[in-house]
């Protein structure tokens, strides 16, 4: 290959606390289809991040054509030829397919300077035409499908006289047929001379469009397949391959299988699946897959939090019914939210009220509250959770992450949770605090309750779980029992892939 | 606390610069006057500094209060109702109101600002409407002189409205700062998702706080109905849930929610009181009357802003 159109050489970028990228390199040549493989937090966002102008490398040189550039805004990545489509669409979707195109950059008509809307239809249609798109260009945004959105975003690149398009996950929320047609476009882009970087999950859209892979595995550079190469076996083989300490504290419980039952637990992300697994109490059950799975969106259906949604739920001998969270609360199944700030805590109220707003009732007679037993208790949790505050009347969002988290695990406890789930419960928190909270879980599994555990963390699922059971595309793809939990099988779970060892969710 | 503090001492400050220019706002007869008033505005201001507290707002307090006194007086002096059923017929009618209100922007998602602004104009019409466009009154008023010094009376020398704004703010302080309904009411403003999350039922909460506003704005129509003794429907009480919102927000409620206190809606409605009399003693023309209640009203919560920006960066640092 000649020069390539792109190239990134010995890229870094440090986080506080992490480092995101060690020294990666890329290139991709003209009319190329690079596809960008990893797991969760391996880099590829990151990566492409800073060839969007949203991060600036700290160490490292990009080309283009051969010749050094500097990537310091989103401009200027443009204005380089560098398209980008995210996940989640950036249109306004009140603007015809016109506006949206040309946004920001309208042509106008002096000496008003009115916008040129004939010249922008006239701009639009072959830009359509070229896609295949059979739409007018005064539809409104609204009025189209998901991929027709998505081809829309592909059309303002174009526009944009984009060399480089980076579609990222491009298909999570394309039905099969939308995906193909996707499919189908790259290929006719990368004839005209178009390069692509994809990123995907899906590993058999990338086996069936890409000419090369690259993949990238805790911010470093895992090697490559050439277009003979790419296969589903090889790029898991590269993706994998981490040493992982496990230290995990085995436990200690009695356990009474079947104690939690979920059956047929349907969220309004995807509908058409059922969702049915059985947990022991005692145990610690881990709920890995890769983002978008459909783990969260399947728990708030499980606690009555998801309007749409539904599920069976049997706890011990007793059938559930759960409407709302209320019932499900009742009954002793809490749920720690991944969004913290947005779900899990009121960071304008104080550590105490924080504490007791789930279950007011009993620190109150006859409505009202006594503020003298809400402290209690919010001290007890203060203290048993080492949480750091000034006391109990601080306001959450002047905490630390760490510190928050465990008061929105705590206000969970003084209720004596008899199935706790947590989704995502150390992210981004520190590792002083992530230790304490794993001991905390493991010693609420010890006690007798049942854990159920979403991380998208690797590292964190197998050191925590007891077993794990594997989400793929808003199903279970397979359980794996202590002894088989490794990171090849999650992987493999985890694409969508059958794995021998894997057990039924449930009997 | 603080936040009431600040304007607690604006109100001595404006009571004492009048009463210094004008020794008349002092006297008997202006201070029972003026207490009567912040009674009849306090009621409906204290309901309506709930729904913001909320997050929503009520816009339609001024034309369900012209609806209330019309029926109140249509229901005593043309159908002949007893007393007691016509009370109860003019705090039932806005509390389903209000609960219509609070299902409409729960259940519909429907936005309180739509919601109750169609209200305004609905309620006006339909006041217009039964009363036949003509101004209604209480005339001779017999067989229900009970009622008539109970909502317009005095008690221990106290106008009966500054009475029942005690009473009702007394309970209102309790549920608001003491009740459970009361720390939902403030959770479900500052975040309603994680309100939800916590197992509340959001929308009955929020359903809740638009009845209440119903039945104080009930409980506000039949005094004013006595106090101004005549009904006439196409301005009675025009425009006074704008007087609700600025005593609201000069009380330190957030019109996006989550904040608010009793006390401070209390003194927001005396203050607006205030500065409406101040007007009147310090012969300035009364046509500037809206406009200096809009600068203060914009001077307070500018200022009132700027120190607790100051608060916080002292925290930071």
């Amino acid at each position: 290959m000649d020069t390539p159109l792109l190239e990134m050489r010995g890229i870094s970028k440090r986080f506080p606390g992490v480092v995101a990228l060690d020294r990666v390199s890329l290139s991709v040549g003209p009319g190329e289809v690079l596809a960008l493989c990893g797991e969760n937090g391996a880099g590829k966002s990151t990566l492409m991040k800073i060839l969007g102008g949203v991060y600036r490398p700290e160490e490292g040189e990009l080309l283009v054509d051969g010749k050094p550039v500097c990537i310091e805004n989103v401009n200027d990545s443009m204005a380089l030829g560098i398209g980008f489509i995210h996940q989640e669409l950036n249109i306004l979707d009140n603007l015809d397919i016109a506006a949206n195109i040309f946004l920001g950059r309208e042509p106008l008509i002096a000496p008003f300077q009115i916008i040129d809307r004939k010249k922008i239809h006239a701009d639009t249609e072959p830009l359509l035409k070229r896609l295949g798109l059979n739409i007018p260009s005064t539809t409104l945004l609204r009025n189209l499908s998901i991929a027709q959105q998505q081809m829309v975003e592909i059309a303002k690149a174009l526009s944009q006289k984009a060399r480089i398009i980076i579609m990222d996950e491009p298909t999570s929320s394309l039905t099969l047929t939308e995906t193909d047609c996707l499919l189908d476009l790259i290929t006719g882009l990368r004839a005209e001379g178009v390069s692509i970087i994809y990123i995907s999950h899906r590993l058999g859209e990338v086996s069936r469009c890409a000419d090369r892979v690259e993949v990238l595995r805790d911010g470093k550079n895992a090697g490559g397949l050439s277009r003979s190469e790419i296969n589903h076996d090889n790029i898991v083989a590269k993706m994998v391959g981490r040493e992982i300490k496990n230290h995990r504290v085995p436990s200690e419980a009695k356990l009474t299988p079947g104690f939690l039952k979920v059956r047929n637990a349907r969220s309004s992300r995807y509908p058409d699946q059922r969702v049915s697994f059985d947990a022991a109490r005692g145990e610690i059950l881990g709920f890995a897959g890769l983002v978008g799975a459909g783990r969260s969106e399947m728990m708030k259906a499980v606690v009555g939090l998801d309007e749409h949604g539904c599920a069976e739920v049997t706890l011990g001998e007793e059938f559930l019914v759960i409407r709302h969270a209320k019932d499900s609360i009742g009954n002793g199944i809490f749920l720690v939210p991944e969004d913290r700030r947005g779900e899990g805590l009121i960071t304008a109220m104080s550590v105490r009220e924080n504490t007791t707003l789930p279950s007011l009732g009993s620190y109150s007679t006859s409505g009202i509250i006594s503020k003298a037993r809400e402290t209690v208790v919010a001290k007890e949790q203060i203290a048993s959770l080492r949480i750091k505050t000034p006391g109990a009347e601080s306001l959450v969002r002047n905490l630390s992450g760490g510190n928050q988290q465990k008061v929105a695990i705590g206000k969970w406890l003084a209720m004596g949770p008899k199935v706790l789930i947590l989704d995502e419960p150390t992210r981004g928190i520190d590792v002083g605090a992530k230790a304490e909270i794993y001991r905390l879980v493991r010693t609420l599994a010890n006690n007798g309750a049942v854990i159920l555990i979403i991380s998208s963390d690797m590292e964190e699922v197998l050191h925590l779980s007891d077993r794990i059971a594997v989400m793929h595309e808003g199903r279970i793809t397979g359980v794996l029992e202590e002894a088989d939990c490794n990171e090849q099988n999650v992987i493999q779970l985890a694409v969508g892939r059958s794995v021998a060892a894997a057990k039924p969710a449930f009997q | 606390m603080k936040k009431e503090l600040g304007i607690f001492l604006l109100l001595v400050a404006l009571c004492a610069i009048t009463a210094f220019i004008n020794p008349r706002f002092l006297s008997q007869t202006n201070l029972t006057n003026m207490a009567n008033l912040i009674g009849l505005f306090g009621v409906f201001s204290l309901g309506l500094g709930l729904v913001i507290i909320t997050g929503g707002i009520d816009l339609s307090v001024g034309s369900m209060c012209a609806l209330c006194g019309v029926v109140m007086s249509m229901a005593l002096t043309e159908w002949h109702l007893a007393w007691p059923l016509a009370v109860l017929a003019v705090l039932i009618i806005p509390m389903s109101l209000g609960w219509v209100h609070g299902a409409l922007v729960t259940k519909m998602q429907m936005q309180p600002f739509i919601v109750t602004l169609c209200g305004l104009l609905l309620y006006r019409g339909v006041a217009r409407f039964i009363a036949n466009d003509d101004t209604k009154g209480f005339g001779g008023g017999e067989g229900f002189e009970t009622l008539r010094s109970v909502a317009s009376g005095k008690l221990f020398g106290l106008p009966m409205p500054f009475v029942t704004l005690l009473i009702i703010g007394t309970i209102l302080w309790v549920v608001l700062h003491r009740s459970v309904y009361g720390r939902y009411l403030l959770a479900v403003g500052r975040n309603e998702e994680a309100a939800r999350f916590s197992g509340i039922n959001t929308r009955r909460v929020i359903t809740g706080a638009y009845v209440i506003a119903g039945l104080l704005t009930g409980v506000s129509g039949i005094m004013i109905a006595f106090y101004t003794n005549s009904v006439s429907p196409s301005n009675h009480a025009n425009s006074y849930e704008l007087y609700a919102i600025a005593a609201a927000v000069l009380g330190g409620c957030s019109l996006r929610g989550g904040e608010g206190s009793i006390v401070g809606i209390i003194i927001g409605t005396a203050l607006l009181q205030v500065l409406q009399n101040l007007v009147n003693l310090l012969g300035i023309p009364s046509s500037l009357n809206f406009a200096v209640m809009g600068a203060v009203v914009l001077l307070g919560v500018m200022a009132d802003q700027m120190l607790q920006r100051r608060a916080a960066r002292l925290v930071v640092h």
